[in-house]
């Protein structure tokens, strides 16, 4: 016995007049009217108001209202863009105004309001409209959640409302046809498993898995389906092609010679027509929305060609007294083919594009999906949407750091590769930067949270990467200008070479003239000239991010071939960027340790970077440092301390003239370091000058090798800097540079650039991006060299994550490989066309008699694109020169 | 030459002016974009082309179009502004806004990445 929902009365499950299925539940009907009425709101009698208030976390509301939340009730919430100390009074007198408040602080420190509300009288979506007016914008989380066997409009009404009676929630939409409830949130406020809560305590059950939300994945999705449907296509136009094909054979079969050709041929047009109705019909729609348009395309060619094939065919076919004897000829075979060649080549097409963004996929991929947090003392698992700046993130050996942050507590090695192309793991201790994506190896470790969502060095990657897939490479710019008339003149010519075959061609004049025409319309690929730039600029983007190189447009990536002079800035560029111990000098009465030990005792308490490369160098060294006493610093000279009971000076010659110390020959040796870049400082002990320490700021390892890779790439290398002329040429001749342009004030850099510029050079500029913007700005191509999280440097074209000037070499590699895929492509498609369709038209066939097959000219079409992406694809097995990774 | 040869040249002949004239010569209607609350914001349906495909928007006044994708066809899939540097990716089914400020005068193209599709803002003072 069953109970019908509507009427309430009881009958037997196999005599119910009418069924239904509502969220997984049979229902069954005494009446078809019972039914109907079920049908109005299925909602209300499969759930009857009395039972349907499961205990609920959060009790469902009609009001919009949690009960449970009757009374004040608080909340935090970030707001994102709060730039200024006055932005946060703005704010508070904003939401102090409204009604329902009862108290709105606004911390600038963490960038959160925190309110105390009545949520009968105000919602947490007028605050943030209210903020949002007032230009500011309330940080929310968005998320989507699949609902399960979501079947009425009704249903949807009491999801959104159980979704929005939660706290935290300011916005919740749920879409029926998508099956998704669109929530957004504040983090902090209420987690996922909440709101998963608040949806199931209407009776409703949630898909397991969030659903990513990424536009990527929209488009995977999309490609997807594109994919099936030509699949299907192209299944269902090959079969009956091949039976098509097999009955225009049928008169040299014994079995089907017998058919009379008139029963043949309207077999054969039933067999064709769903092949170009069905199959072929995107050729069809795409064309007509096309001619709309005022344009052409590719789908026009398409269906000009097999429209007058099969229009021809079927003239023959059932009006054969038009056409005089000897031309009732069919195309059936033809038409079908060429439908199923061309979906062929789509099909393959689709495939291969899917790959083209291999790179970017990668990068998603590597995204942690959940981090472990500690909210209230408590370590709770988040999906990483939810993770906040400020959060203390917990990692685990072998997990992914989910977002960027500083490590609080603990060691550990991190591998980097991912991000940095660095291969070696780099070791972190509390201090250090972490960057999101990156594994961790070895130990556990905490870090406060610091960017997280777009902000994070793999979201900026991404964007980056992205932004500069869409940029247009100034080399389309011919192919743009070819496409816009391409189609057109295609039809043009296929006009004509109908018209001219027909007055001046052989008998039959008529077929001829119709198969030159079909095959000039078939043969033409305006896609593969369309698809050359786009796709290498795709891979080749991508494979620079793998590397880490970001390469900011296609423009870029284009002038990085055409260069020929490459400034390097010294600083951070081709040196480390800061000062290191190079050299303890002493005069006899003391060991170099000693000497060393003493001189930096005395800097502990300097805040100096000489004084830290030298406390840093004597601690590498495994020095004990004592405090001293009686520091003092005497500015432009030097610095005085007592240490272990000596009298203990630093500084230069001015200095040790001061306190009448004897050099005793040491002048010579600080001359000598000097010229070699460095900077010497005495170190006298109880008034005796005792030696002396050097420090400079060392070439980074690998600066070397890059320079001589970039001179082997026939590039003419200056160095740029600030330094006077001996420190630079000393710089200069250890790496190996020729031309130095030294005693440059940093607003002259650019200047120098565009003096390189007026000989005609084509300039690159390398720098670390902040003091040389400038520069960097004015060079043909400017490359920053960025340290790990920095990726966004506004002022570049190519950004180097990892700071080594093999990059450099690197990206210049990539530029002339991705250019030469290009080209490749475009003088491919240029010549398959230029030479295709005059050869379609029978250009050949005076000279050797040479006609061609619109079917092959399908086959060569379809060819012809799916090459163009192939050997774009190639590019994916770009291996530089230089290895950017050690 | 046969009558059939002469109507076919004066057909060919015929044919090839409308297609020059349709393709080429023929001028578009711009659709005026209305503002309200200081942005220029109309709907754009990708499908075999833009429509509407002419805009016609004034300078210094932010403009804001949202793109409807409808077809799966991957020639769309993509529209680029290349003189605001601005492009999206569009997922078909998806509204993707694109929002910039046209500050001069003139006629800016708007397309597909492949060159196919193609568009024009005209930006009036």
């Amino acid at each position: 016995m069953v109970k019908d929902p509507v009427c309430g009365m009881d009958i037997e499950a196999q005599n119910a007049v009418a069924t239904r299925e509502h969220m997984g539940t049979t229902f069954y009907f005494c009446s078809d009217q019972c039914a109907t009425t079920f049908d109005g709101d299925p909602h209300k009698f499969a759930h009857p108001e009395p039972e349907s208030t499961p205990e609920p976390i959060i009790a469902p509301a009609t009001t919009g209202v949690n009960p449970a939340l009757s009374g004040p009730t608080r909340v935090e919430f970030p707001i994102v863009d709060l730039d200024c100390a006055s932005c946060v009074q703005t704010i508070e007198r904003i939401l102090r105004g409204l009604e329902g408040i009862q108290q709105a602080n606004v911390n600038f420190a963490t960038g959160r309001a925190h309110v105390v509300y009545d949520p009968e009288k105000i919602s947490l979506a007028d605050m943030q409209q209210a903020i949002k007016k007032a230009g500011y914008t309330v940080g929310g989380v968005k998320t989507r959640i699949g609902v399960k066997d979501l079947r009425c409009a009704s249903c949807v009404t009491f999801i959104e409302e159980s979704l929005r009676a939660t706290p935290g929630v300011i916005r919740a939409t749920v879409n029926i046809v998508t099956q998704e409830a669109d929530v957004e949130y504040v983090a902090g406020e209420t987690t996922l498993a909440q709101l998963r809560a608040a949806i199931e305590a209407v009776g409703y059950q949630t898909e397991t898995e969030a659903k990513e939300t990424t536009p990527e994945d929209a488009e995977e999705a999309s490609r997807k389906a594109e994919y099936r449907d030509l699949r299907n296509r192209f299944t269902f136009a090959s079969v009956l092609a091949a039976i098509v094909l097999l009955l225009t054979f049928g008169k040299f079969l014994p079995l089907l010679k017998q058919i009379p050709d008139q029963i043949n041929f309207v077999v054969m047009f039933v067999l064709t027509t769903p092949v170009l109705f069905w199959s072929g019909s995107r050729f069809f729609v795409g064309a007509w929305s096309a001619f709309k348009h005022r344009s052409a395309d590719m789908n026009t060619l398409i269906s000009l060609g097999t429209g007058a094939a099969f229009l021809y065919s079927v003239v023959a076919t059932f009006l054969p007294g038009l056409l005089p004897e000897g031309l009732r000829e069919v195309y059936y075979d033809t038409t079908a083919i060429i439908i199923a060649l061309i979906l062929l080549g789509q099909l393959l097409e689709a495939r291969a594009k899917g790959e083209t963004n291999e790179a970017i996929r990668k990068l998603m991929g590597m995204q942690a999906k959940t981090a472990r947090v500690v909210r209230d003392g408590e370590e709770i698992d988040i999906p990483i949407e939810e993770v906040l700046v400020g959060d203390i993130v917990i990692v685990r050996p072998g997990e992914k750091v989910p977002v960027d942050g500083v490590v609080a507590e603990g060691q550990s090695t991190l591998d980097e590769s991912m991000i940095t192309g660095e291969s070696i793991p780099v070791g972190k201790g509390p201090g250090d930067d972490v960057i999101g994506a990156t594994i961790n190896k070895t130990g556990s470790f905490r870090f406060q949270a610091t960017k997280v969502g777009k902000d994070t060095a793999l979201s900026q990657i991404i964007q980056l990467v992205q932004q500069a897939q869409g940029t247009k490479a100034p080399i389309q710019r011919l192919a743009d200008v070819i496409s816009g008339y391409f189609v057109p003149v295609v039809i043009l010519v296929a006009i004509w070479s109908f018209a001219v075959w027909f007055i001046f061609g052989p008998d039959p004049q008529l077929l001829h003239a119709l198969v030159t025409a079909v095959t000039v319309l078939i043969i033409a690929c305006p896609c593969a000239l369309g698809l050359a730039t786009p796709t290498s600029i795709m891979v080749g983007t991508g494979k620079g991010a793998e590397n880490g190189i970001l390469i900011r447009s296609a423009e870029a990536l284009e002038t990085a071939h055409k260069l020929d002079t490459i400034v390097l800035d010294k600083t951070g560029t081709i040196t480390r960027g800061q000062p290191d111990l190079t050299d303890v000098v002493v005069n006899g009465n003391f060991s170099e340790t000693d000497l060393l030990r003493l001189a930096a005792s005395v800097e502990t308490v300097s805040e100096h970077p000489l004084a830290e490369a030298i406390v840093r160098g004597a601690k590498t060294k495994g020095l004990a440092l004592t405090t001293p006493e009686d520091f003092e610093a005497i500015p432009g000279h030097g610095v005085t301390a007592t240490v272990e009971g000596r009298a203990l000076t630093l500084g230069n010659l001015k200095m040790m003239a001061q306190i009448d110390a004897t050099l005793d020959g040491l002048e010579t040796q600080a001359q000598r370091l000097a010229d070699e870049g460095k900077t010497p400082m005495y170190v006298a002990v109880d008034g005796q000058a005792a030696g002396i320490v050097a420090v400079a700021d060392t070439v980074k390892e690998d600066s070397r090798e890059a320079i001589a890779h970039l001179k082997k790439l026939g590039l003419e290398v200056v160095m740029i800097t600030g330094d006077n002329q001996r420190t630079a040429d000393a710089i200069a001749r250890q790496v190996g540079v020729d031309r130095v342009l030294a005693e440059v004030l940093p607003e002259d850099k650019a200047n120098n650039i565009k003096m390189l510029q007026r000989e005609g050079k084509v300039v690159a500029m390398v720098g670390d991006g902040i003091n040389d913007a400038p520069a960097l700005a004015q060079a043909d191509v400017g490359l920053a060299i960025g340290t790990g999280t920095d990726v966004a440097i506004e002022a570049s074209d190519i950004t180097l994550i990892k700071g080594s000037l093999k990059g450099v070499a690197v990206a210049i590699d990539l530029s002339k490989a991705t250019m030469r895929n290009i080209k490749q492509n475009l003088f491919g498609s240029f010549i398959y066309n230029s030479l295709g369709v005059p050869v379609a038209a029978g250009l050949l066939y005076p000279f050797f008699g040479i006609l061609l097959s619109p079917i092959i000219a399908s086959a060569a079409m379809a060819l012809s694109s799916v090459t163009v992406i192939s050997n774009a694809l190639r590019l994916r097995g770009f291996k530089p020169t230089v290895s950017a990774k050690k | 030459m046969s009558i059939a040869q002469i109507s076919v040249f004066f057909g060919a002949l015929a044919l090839s002016i409308l297609v020059v004239w349709y393709f080429f010569l023929s001028k578009k209607e711009g659709v005026h974009v209305a503002a309200a609350s200081g942005v220029q914001e109309t709907n754009i349906i990708v499908k075999g082309g833009y429509t509407p495909d002419v805009l016609v928007v004034k300078a210094g006044q932010p403009v804001r179009l949202n793109f409807t994708r409808q077809e799966t066809a991957s020639c769309s899939e993509m529209v680029l502004f290349p003189d605001f540097d601005k492009s999206a990716k569009l997922p078909t089914g998806e509204t993707v806004t694109i929002e910039f400020t046209p500050e001069k005068p003139g006629e800016y193209d708007f397309q597909c990445q492949m060159g196919m599709l193609h568009g024009k803002i005209i930006v009036e003072d």
